[in-house]
């Protein structure tokens, strides 16, 4: 039988975030990129957000917009620019509290909390100074034996903490309206690890099928995200602008160019934020095809 | 000694050369001159490496002249790849906590011991300068062969101590025991100015960085002066090797546009 009809708004969905709250994010760097949902987020008054994402823009925005309080990543990367300045000027002037953990930390910890146990074991972080620098990061020790030549011991790992998230963002290439979605590039990133670690997940999508065109429209080893996991659906075309959304479009490098810069002053800021983010989805998008014309 | 034979042609040899003996395992640069090296060694004499297309998927040249060049544009990045294995960002992860992978970073700094930083400078908790983040480095290092490659050797980046442990070194390999440090080995740390190892030990038994060859046209004392960090200098130390006719015109193929050369200038 059909699922019921979740399809709703951007600003829809921010109305049912809270401050404080901890928002996990899809996507990876400046790639497929929920900013439909970055851009309201922006245009609300929420605040004191702990953001966990492989970060990008949406990590720097949040951070220059002072929404984010504290962020947990494996990286902040605009890609095509390594370094994302908004994040970095944050962490510089200690604006923000960062939780900077191997990226592969990051996968077990969303994995946790998806199957609802409380950490993951994994060697990642032993010897580095990820457990010193982070007091919450602490080490379990095996019971079961390691046999290594003729030492025998029970190995001590790094325990990763369920990452458990209040509401994932994610944004998909296509989905039904009721939340059965799919990425129809090369790399699913984590996105449907950042669902089930969440208590709701909403899919922001290029386009929105009827479920019985999603198995011709995606591969079904593509439809990794059921809609039992998912609240809400948002239909927003080139939504991941100015990141990449493959093989849709391809990142705005111009774009992103101008966002980069405004990390230089406020008045760089305030003049993009005026330009580009006080006004809703659809006059940013007219933005863009105007820029891009 | 062919004309046009440049310091970058030596660096990219140098970093081919710590894949050497790596047989079956994948072949993981990150960086221009590193993916020189590397798809230079599997296009000569490590031919069984796997190589990544720099995203998604490993790929399996069907001979050494199918190894393509680095930086391609997107549609001939895609049309010139061999596809052998779909290898999204989680299944890497999977793949290096397996362990059959080889990993040349980038040091914003490295010590004596091989600790490498990429995170950020001066107090992580309120850095002087937010970098990278850890990234992948605590589990690389932790979890297989890792080497380094440095394009501006100074006593900025060859440091007494880094300021994050982002990769591990074998000082820290060697505080966590035999058991937890059995996958960890850094092979080779690469510079624009010689290659370092570390096969040699300091008076503990750990480990600890080698002068293994200066590239040609650089003394040891230049190497040392740029050095802020103790190395153990052998009474010999060799010249970097050169790279043979072969091996220059794959370079030349891999490289047709001389990234490289912003990496390591030709002059």
């Amino acid at each position: 039988m059909p699922g019921p009809d979740k399809r709703c708004t951007e600003d829809e969905v921010v109305a049912e975030l809270e401050s404080g709250m901890t928002i996990g994010i899809g996507g990876w760097g400046s790639r497929r990129k929920p900013m439909s949902l970055i851009r309201a987020i922006l245009r609300s008054d929420l605040k004191d957000l702990t953001i966990v994402a492989y970060g990008g823009p949406d990590i720097g925005l949040l951070c220059r917009s002072g929404q984010a309080a504290k962020v947990i990543t494996g990286f902040v990367s605009l890609d095509s620019i390594p370094l994302e300045a908004n994040y970095g000027v944050a962490r510089q002037n200690g604006t923000v509290e960062a939780e900077e953990w191997d990226e592969g930390m990051l996968l077990l910890g969303l994995t946790a909390a998806g199957w609802r146990v409380p950490f993951l074991p994994c060697r990642a972080g032993l010897g580095s100074d990820i457990p010193k620098l982070m007091p919450n990061i602490l080490t379990v020790r095996s019971p079961y034996p390691t046999v290594v030549g003729d030492v025998e011991e029970n190995e001590e790992l790094i325990a990763v903490p369920a990452l458990e998230l209040d509401v994932a963002l994610v944004h998909q290439n296509v989905s039904d309206s009721s939340g059965n979605a799919a990425w129809l590039g090369e790399d699913p990133y984590m996105d449907d690890l950042f669902v089930r670690a969440a208590k709701k997940a909403y899919v922001s999508c290029e386009r929105i099928v009827a479920t019985d065109e999603l198995a011709s429209v995606a591969d079904v080893t593509h439809l990794r995200i059921a809609r039992m996991d998912v609240t809400g659906v948002i239909h927003a075309p080139n939504g991941a602008h100015f990141t990449e959304c493959q093989p849709d479009y391809g990142r705005d490098e111009a774009f992103q160019k101008r966002y980069a810069a405004t990390a230089k002053s406020d008045e760089a800021w305030v003049e993009f934020r005026d330009e580009f983010l006080d006004l809703d989805e659809a006059g940013y998008q007219a933005k863009v095809k105007e820029l891009q014309a | 000694m062919t004309t046009d034979l440049t310091r970058a042609d030596i660096c990219a040899v140098a970093i081919a050369d710590a894949f050497r003996g790596d047989g079956e395992r994948l072949c993981n640069p990150i960086g221009n001159l590193p993916l020189i090296g590397g798809r230079l060694a599997v296009a000569t004499f490590e031919p069984h490496m796997m190589l990544t297309d720099g995203f998604y998927t490993l790929m399996d040249p069907t001979g050494p002249d199918d190894v393509p060049p680095i930086n391609l544009p997107e549609p001939e990045r895609i049309a010139q790849r061999t596809v052998a294995h779909w290898n999204p960002y989680r299944e890497m992860f999977s793949l290096l906590f397996h362990g059959r992978r080889h990993v040349m970073m980038g040091a914003t700094q490295v010590d004596r011991y091989g600790n490498q930083n990429i995170a950020a400078i001066g107090d992580w908790l309120k850095p002087r300068r937010q970098l990278l983040g850890f990234r992948g480095a605590p589990g690389n290092t932790i979890n297989h062969t890792t080497s380094y490659w440095v394009p501006n050797h100074s006593p900025r980046v060859f440091v007494e101590a880094v300021d994050v442990v982002c990769g591990i070194g074998y000082d820290r390999a060697a505080e966590l025991g035999p058991v937890a440090s059995r996958f960890h080995e850094i092979r080779r740390v690469v510079s624009n100015l010689g290659v370092f190892d570390f096969e040699a030990t300091d008076s503990n038994g750990i480990p600890t960085m080698r002068l293994r060859s200066v590239h040609p046209g650089v003394s040891v004392d230049e190497i040392l002066e740029a050095t802020g960090c103790d190395v153990v200098v052998p009474d010999q130390v060799p010249e970097s090797r050169l790279p043979t006719p072969d091996e220059l015109e794959t370079i030349h193929r891999l490289d047709p546009k001389g990234l490289r050369f912003y990496e390591v200038p030709a002059s």
